[in-house]
């Protein structure tokens, strides 16, 4: 099972490759859209990118509700278990 | 099958096929972004972060679905050194002819001059023209017609909602048409198409047109599209269905020379070259950038300008895909005439 800190580190990765954004901002705290500037196709693209690392499904209805990278990281961790 | 009362002739080899020539329309109205925020309380650096698209192309009045269509095809004809008393058969790929019936292919093969060719229109959305193509170049390989033409056309001007904040920059006017006919090697590959009919609502036209005459205050219907639905579905499943193409063909991405993907948005385009993992060599149709979204007509508008440009050579191997509303795709990958 992947950690919380490890499932960040993969997820902040991801944001990385599509946005150019660095890693390191990428905290559980921070908002994708307001503190990021993380925009919804961006966002499309790292769901995508986290649905084949992490093996898990995340819905477009879900995606919406992934308002900092914690709620993904939690949602994450969720469907890992 | 029961035995036939009499025996049915029938031709029993085939031919291969390749396009032959192609052709394009503009429309003379340019349209900036600037022209369009104000309505969608929107800025020009937000349509270009979101979709590429810097400027489009619409029609003013008098180019109307028909003579772009014509002068495309007239175009394409020339390319190819083909007259257009040679051609039987006129597939036309429209959403956006305003008149149901009749098909709109009939007076565009009229006014080109064919003889009496078999004429047409499909609705496959932007998903249109490469329909068209291997539906033409089947026809061709089977003896059922000698020289098609597949135009793409689309006046979408017409029905784009200027108060949609996620479609009102996004759409746009033009045609392309390519000549099709029988070849001594293949020049057209195996289409690889099909639909997602579970999907059918993430672009439609928004109003029945029966409501709208019921309405009190009667509009055209407008297009209108999930976005990021469809961002996804494009990107992802798409380059599933494009790797599929090349391999139906026997071509590797180290092969391609040109990649023209339906020009739907930009950030699509560049996702989809990168989920391809697209070597560098291979050139990237960008038409939508001072184009816009032109449905059935954006892949031969794109492949033309690349054709023009030089970016694209006689012989060279290119992957065509197109995507749209229903969800409907299809791809083939063809030798650039």
């Amino acid at each position: 099972m992947a950690t919380t800190e490890e499932i960040r580190a993969g997820l902040a990765e991801l944001v990385n490759e599509v946005t150019g954004i660095d890693a390191d901002d990428v905290q559980l705290d921070k908002s994708f859209t307001e503190d990021l500037d993380v925009d919804s196709l961006s966002m499309v693209e790292v769901v995508v990118a986290a649905e084949e690392k992490f093996g898990v499904t995340i819905p477009d209805d879900e995606v919406k509700n992934l308002k900092t990278v914690g709620d993904a990281v939690g949602y994450i961790e969720k469907q890992q278990s | 099958m029961t035995n036939p009362s009499t025996a049915i002739k029938a031709p029993d080899t085939l031919r291969h096929t390749a396009v032959l020539g192609i052709g394009s329309y503009r429309p003379s109205r340019v349209i900036p972004n600037a022209e369009l925020v104000a309505a969608i309380d929107s800025s020009d650096e937000w349509i270009q972060q979101r979709s590429g698209i810097i400027e489009r192309r619409w029609c003013a009045e008098d180019e109307t679905v028909q003579s772009m269509s014509v002068s495309s095809a007239r175009d394409a004809l020339t390319y190819a050194g083909i007259d257009a008393a040679q051609v039987d058969c006129v597939v036309v790929a429209t959403v956006s002819h305003m008149l149901q019936t009749p098909a709109i292919a009939t007076a565009i093969a009229h006014e080109l001059g064919t003889d009496k060719a078999a004429a047409f229109d499909i609705s496959a959305a932007c998903a249109g023209f490469c329909h068209g193509v291997a539906m033409a170049s089947d026809f061709i390989r089977s003896g059922t017609a000698k020289y098609a033409l597949v135009i793409g056309v689309e006046r979408l001007s017409d029905i784009t909602d200027p108060d949609d904040r996620g479609s009102a920059f996004i759409f746009a006017d033009g045609a392309g048409a390519v000549v099709i006919g029988p070849s001594d090697v293949p020049g057209i590959g195996p289409v690889v198409w099909g639909s997602d009919g579970e999907h059918y609502d993430h672009i439609r036209q928004r109003e029945d047109w029966r409501d709208v005459v019921a309405s009190h205050s009667p509009r055209m219907p407008h297009l209108t599209m999930k976005g990021n639905e469809v961002f996804r579905w494009a990107t992802y499943e798409m380059a599933k269905v494009a790797r599929e193409t090349l391999d139906r063909s026997g071509v590797t991405v180290d092969d391609l020379d040109v990649f023209v993907p339906h020009q739907a948005n930009m950030r699509i385009v560049d996702a989809m070259a990168r989920a391809l993992k697209l070597p560098p060599h291979v050139a990237i149709a960008r038409d939508i950038a001072y184009q816009g979204n032109t449905s059935a007509a954006s892949i031969p508008l794109a492949l033309n300008a690349m054709v023009e440009s030089g970016e694209a050579k006689p012989g060279d191997t290119a992957l065509l895909i197109a995507f749209g509303a229903g969800l409907a795709y299809a791809a083939q990958v063809i030798t650039v005439p």
